[in-house]
């Protein structure tokens, strides 16, 4: 193996290589820099100019590149394996990190003007327990604006990412730059979140595997707040054994972070290849189809899914049948539709209190303009810092929380939340009718869409996410795979969703899909931008 | 019910957000709002008895799964100064705003 093919392996590979003494972690980092150099094109900055022709042909999964801090990690991790040292579990396994998340010395940004200038003075926990096991941090990634998107188009740091199986299609969002960079495999490893489907549909857009944890499941010290009762940080990996690997390392108690729970984690990578013979997987005929409100005709509309979708959704059921699973269909999930609605508040409510720390007094940007007073500083600070996403999130959460109208719609909203989770919990009941160790679903109702096609139209983007966000609302875990790719090229998600905590479980089930569909035409094809001759 | 944010209405949510916007931001904020809006009402359409609690998180926290509050002890940062010297205007330890508008209560 030449050290040019190491970025290509997969996470487990490289560790077994390293640890035989094959390969050294310097290998795995200038492979890895390399593929950066060759297919990601410029990194995301402010007020950075008109498009060219070669920028709609580039990932641009990045903002910050930290290659020098990458190398002399690097170099650190190869002395612990010369010196027999224990050199951790990720020891020599590059990562990218999501901007969202503060990591010390480094610009943390949110993709917003507001933090363009922000060093964070401390280390978010998921980050900080990925570097301590070895992990080697190869820089920050893009996203939507402070994560208030589902393309990444939202960025305030242009070019945004572009989905390496078409550059022309976005990558998803908000995680967007993780899902970009590893299916490009940029990095095998990328720390995103999910707030209502963040990792995840990124991941189905990409073709890469997300996980959404249970809330909790992962501490939120140090993650740059949306909505605090929704947020989610997970990993997005190339495969499933990977991306048990990192969960392994980032889930668990903190006591920095009161909501993370004080729940044991299991060994996920030991339950990984106990098959599902036995298991009951459910689908449910409310994931099959979406509804939504048309701003157009003021009508609801119910659409089914692109049969393309629903095809690779029940050839993976008819695949983990034939492992042994018991496939229930008709699994009634009926309050599905609402969970955009309930977001729409919920989420809002949260986002505008999380905002208002941003005013240009204590970090971030602050106004060149002339202000007359501290009030003035304030609004023109907000003004000029804040894209159009965050002032919409704002305004929405202060209307809909107003003391007039919270009945109405923030109290109502959270009700809604409660039938959400009962559909859950009824599904997952152990004793109950359907007894179900986890749903199989499509993760989104359309793949990866031409960049500009919904951008602006901030009610159909939201309902990119109609199929992951119950999973936020509810609390639970979920898992998004690679299922398949359409007639286009672009791949589609299939998702799992499960019982609290019941991570290990769903990553078995997503192993041993994983496992029989290996030999699938579809998954020796390669997005686009690892297919140009000249990419190397 | 079908509500719309007026513009009245619009404009205080604006100034209780500390924002400016101009002309063309305004429309195309006001134009999603009322769109978001009409999607919430859909809500309205859910039959609610007085039994259903709201949920404030998806995962209930029993005193098991809850990590037990922190020792309320204080825990100097070892380097004030870096936290200080990301304040766009600092000086002698102190961060510098302009004039805090005063009102007088009747």
């Amino acid at each position: 193996m030449t050290p040019m093919d190491l970025c290509d392996q997969p996470a487990y590979e490289l560790s077994l290589l390293l640890r035989q003494k094959q390969i050294t972690a310097v290998e795995i980092v200038e492979s890895c820099l390399q593929r950066i150099e060759a297919v990601d094109g410029r990194p995301g900055a402010l007020d950075s100019g008109n498009l060219t022709a070669e920028d709609e042909t580039k990932v641009h999964a990045f903002i910050t590149l930290t290659a020098d801090h990458a190398l002399a990690q690097a170099k650190e991790i190869d002395r612990k394996f010369s010196a027999g040292e224990n050199a951790g579990p990720l020891a020599g396994i590059p990562f990218t990190v999501k901007d969202i998340f503060c990591v010390r010395d480094t610009p943390s940004t949110a993709a917003s003007r507001i933090l363009a200038n922000f060093n964070a003075p401390y280390t978010a926990t998921p980050v900080a327990r990925m570097k301590a096991a070895g992990g080697i941090l190869l820089g920050k990634v893009n996203l939507d604006e402070f994560t208030y998107g589902s393309s990444n188009e939202s960025s305030a740091f242009q070019p945004s990412p572009r989905n390496p199986w078409n550059p022309a299609h976005v990558p998803g969002g908000s995680s967007g730059g993780c899902a970009a960079s590893v299916a490009a495999h940029e990095a095998p490893l990328s720390l995103g979140t999910d707030t209502a489907g963040s990792v995840r549909q990124p991941a189905a857009f990409c073709g890469v595997v997300g996980v959404k944890p249970t809330y909790g499941r992962v501490s939120r010290y140090g993650l740059i707040a949306f909505g605090s009762s929704l947020d989610c940080p997970g990993p997005v990996a190339g495969n499933v054994i990977d991306a048990a690997l990192m969960l392994q390392t980032i889930a668990g108690p903190d006591q920095h972070d009161s909501t993370a729970a004080n729940v044991p984690v299991e060994d996920y990578l030991a339950a990984l290849e106990q098959g599902v013979k036995g298991l009951r997987i459910g689908l449910s005929p409310d994931y099959f189809r979406i509804t939504f409100a048309d701003p157009a005709t003021n009508e609801y509309s119910q659409q089914a899914l692109p049969t393309e979708i629903e095809t690779a959704v029940r050839r993976a059921a008819e695949r983990l049948a034939g492992l042994g699973a018991e496939i229930v269909e008709d699994v009634p999930m009926p309050h599905t539709r609402y969970g955009i609605p309930a977001f729409f508040v919920i989420s809002r409510v949260e986002a505008a209190s999380n905002l208002h720390r941003y005013d240009g007094v204590k970090y971030g940007h602050r106004t060149r303009q002339a202000v007359m007073d501290l009030g003035d500083l304030y609004r023109k600070t907000r003004s000029e810092g804040f894209g159009l996403q965050p002032k919409l999130r704002i305004l929405m959460g202060m209307y809909v929380s107003a003391a007039q109208y919270s009945a109405q719609y923030y109290r109502r909203a959270l009700r809604v939340r409660t039938l959400i989770r009962r559909d859950f919990e009824d599904a997952f009941d152990p004793i109950g009718k359907y007894r179900l160790d986890a749903l199989l679903t499509p993760t989104t109702p359309a793949t990866a869409f031409e960049i500009g096609a919904v951008y602006g139209n901030s009610v159909m983007m939201q309902y990119a996410d109609q199929l992951t966000v119950p999973a936020n609302h509810a609390g639970i875990p979920g898992i998004s795979l690679p299922g398949g790719l359409d007639k286009n090229h672009l791949p589609i998600g299939i998702q799992l969703l499960g019982p609290d905590f019941s991570e290990a479980t769903l990553l078995r089930i997503g192993r041993a899909y994983e496992i029989a569909s290996a030999s699938d035409a579809w998954r020796k094809i390669k997005p686009l931008v690892l297919r140009q001759p000249d990419m190397l | 019910m079908n509500h719309s944010i007026s513009i009245e209405t619009f404009e205080h949510l604006v100034g209780l957000a500390a924002l400016e916007l101009d002309a063309s931001q305004a429309e195309y904020l006001l134009r999603e709002l009322n769109n978001q809006l009409k999607a919430i009402q859909e809500l309205e359409a859910i039959p609610l008895g007085d039994a259903i609690q709201i949920t404030s998180h998806g995962v209930p926290y029993t005193v098991q799964t809850s990590p037990p509050p922190r020792e309320d002890v204080w825990q100097p940062y070892p380097d004030p100064a870096e936290i200080l010297s990301q304040a766009p205007e600092y000086q002698e330890g102190y961060i510098i705003v302009p004039e805090i508008p005063h009102t007088d209560l009747e």
